[in-house]
């Protein structure tokens, strides 16, 4: 267990000292899987910063329910009762006399609406759901377009499913792009070791001349490439984060113009964390090929 | 300890290296093998590492037969033998010490039992001091001489040299084969390719000859008169 351990910290040393042995060489390749993995966790971070902005800006996700203009008390009870059942969220009634009222508080208006022979507007329910997922929000709307005396339910969220679509396509895009520069990055490492192995075909041609194993060869080449994977994913994290901080003031003012209170969300120690095991992950792989195709062709 | 029978080796060019070559090396034996350049020494070197495979016939190491050998227990069977190539295979971009700690590297010791065998090793080979320079910076004498200490770190039981005093002068030769016969008289196994047979003090040794792939062992006696 011991030696174990022993080989496994010599073959790491030995990775570092190769990484350390080219300076140059070894800041080119972070800077570039950093850049690689920078693109695809912006990209996720944005879509979940929109998402966090529309999921709690209120007053957005509302569904009207305008009533016919003749319908009684009763009828207005009898919706009550329903909204009451269908457990749908809060509802606020507003009467015809309160949004007449309304609209005759607005600039400019209180002559038109003097000027009207009678109240067109409907009395209304602005229901706010509990439940705000664009799919429920759609059938809330139809289950109240059914009931009687409903002469018109407004979904005032369009937007949010347009939204919702745009997310879901910035999502696609942007796993695609992490699937490309995850390949870009397998790319790299499979590069990199391969140009090492060059470098050493003396040395690796000799150990196996001596009684080295083909594991005894990749481990350390395996080691390499995580390093130089977490390397680059702390590199791509230290890119994004620099970034985000660069657009948290814009953005904080930006968002208090529209009255939200908003502020950009950068990542957390546990998507950095991530970011690293990932980067480890694929630089594990792209040397794992190369040194796995080395020692077939060499056998 | 060796035990080849009927070997042949045919490269894929065609010629044949090797040709039904029959002989035993007992443990503790030392044994020069000769001939003229293209004779095959080399290649019944590689063979007995089972560095190459012979086309027929067979090699057993310590009663193994290398042919049975699984492509993954090759390495361990390497181990137990010191091998000292013709090209000598210096690491040149590595300190001295470092191409000695080689061989412990790959077993897995300890780095500090390493070193201090490294340094004993190449203490014995007669190049104290030296485990910083380059072996660049080393005599070719001194080379040969750090080939040797790079093989014998691992004590092994069987030591196999390719020409080891090749390119070297009569002395240099005859200390680099002084060093062979410490290793017999501690009760190593070593076996000698050399075109030339060195002129050595002592019991005349025990000389296979190989003539155009073909074997004859000569006679302790007549190792004198070709
Ligand atoms: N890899 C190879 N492929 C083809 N032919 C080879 C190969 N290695 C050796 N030979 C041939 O096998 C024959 C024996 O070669 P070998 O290297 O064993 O000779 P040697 O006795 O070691 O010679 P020297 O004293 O010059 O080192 C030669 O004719 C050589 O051309
Ligand atoms: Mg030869």
């Amino acid at each position: 267990m011991k030696a174990w351990i022993g080989q496994h910290l010599t073959a790491l040393r030995d990775a570092l000292r190769r990484l350390l042995a080219a300076p140059l060489n070894s800041l080119l390749s972070l800077l570039v899987i950093g850049v690689a993995l920078t693109l695809p966790t912006a990209g996720w971070l944005c879509l979940d910063n929109l998402r966090q902005a529309t999921g709690d800006s209120p007053g957005v996700q509302q569904i009207s329910i305008f009533m016919t203009l003749d319908v009684g008390k009763s009828a207005l009870s009898d919706l009550e009762s329903r909204l009451k059942d269908a457990r749908a969220g809060s509802w606020r009634f507003v009467s015809r006399e309160e949004a007449l009222k309304h609209l005759q508080a607005s600039e400019g208006m209180a002559e038109i609406v003097a000027s009207l022979p009678k109240n067109p507007l409907p009395d209304a329910f602005i229901v706010t759901p509990d439940d705000t997922r664009p799919e429920a929000l759609e059938s809330l709307a139809r289950t109240f377009a059914a009931w009687p005396d409903v002469a018109h339910v407004q979904l005032d969220s369009a937007w949010v499913r347009r939204l919702d679509a745009l997310l879901r396509l910035g999502k696609l895009v942007v796993m695609l792009l992490g699937i490309l520069f995850a390949g870009a990055l397998v790319t790299i490492t499979f590069n990199t070791i391969r140009l090492q192995i060059l470098a050493q075909a003396a040395e690796i041609e000799l150990a196996k001349l001596i009684g080295a194993t083909d594991a005894w060869i990749q481990r350390p080449l395996h080691y390499f490439g995580v390093l130089q994977g977490v390397l680059g994913g702390l590199c791509a994290a230290l890119l994004v984060t620099v970034g985000f901080h660069l657009l948290r003031a814009p953005v904080g003012e930006l968002a208090q113009l529209y009255g939200a209170n908003f502020v950009l969300q950068g990542l957390s120690p546990l998507d950095i964390t991530a970011l690293a095991v990932v980067g480890g992950g694929l630089g594990w792989l792209g040397a794992s090929i190369s040194a796995a195709m080395y020692l077939r062709r060499v056998a | 300890m060796i035990s080849a029978s009927e070997l042949t080796k045919r490269y894929p060019e065609g010629r044949e290296a090797l040709r039904d070559v029959s002989f035993e090396i007992t443990a503790g034996e030392m044994v020069f093998l000769t001939g003229h350049s293209g004779a095959g020494k080399s290649t019944l070197f590689k063979l007995l590492a089972a560095i190459e495979r012979p086309t027929s016939g067979h090699v057993l190491i310590n009663g193994q037969n290398l042919a049975a050998l699984r492509r993954n227990a090759v390495p361990y069977l390497r181990r137990k033998l010191g091998l000292i190539f013709q090209d000598r295979k210096l690491l040149f971009d590595r300190t001295v010490l470092d191409n000695v700690l080689l061989p412990l590297a790959i077993v897995g010791h300890p780095v500090r039992e390493a070193r201090r065998r490294a340094l004993a090793a190449l203490a014995k080979v007669g190049l104290p001091d030296r485990e910083n320079t380059l072996p660049i910076a080393l005599s070719g004498g001194e080379q040969q001489r750090l080939a040797i200490a790079r093989a014998v770190v691992n004590r092994p039981a069987i030591l196999l040299a390719d020409e080891p005093t090749a390119n070297l002068d009569a002395d240099s030769a005859a200390e680099i084969l002084a060093i062979f016969r410490a290793f017999q008289q501690v009760g190593v196994t070593v076996c000698v390719a050399t075109h030339d047979l060195p002129v050595l003090s002592g019991p005349p040794p025990r000389v296979l000859r190989l003539h155009k792939g073909e074997m004859r062992d000569l006679s302790a006696a007549a190792a004198g008169t070709p």
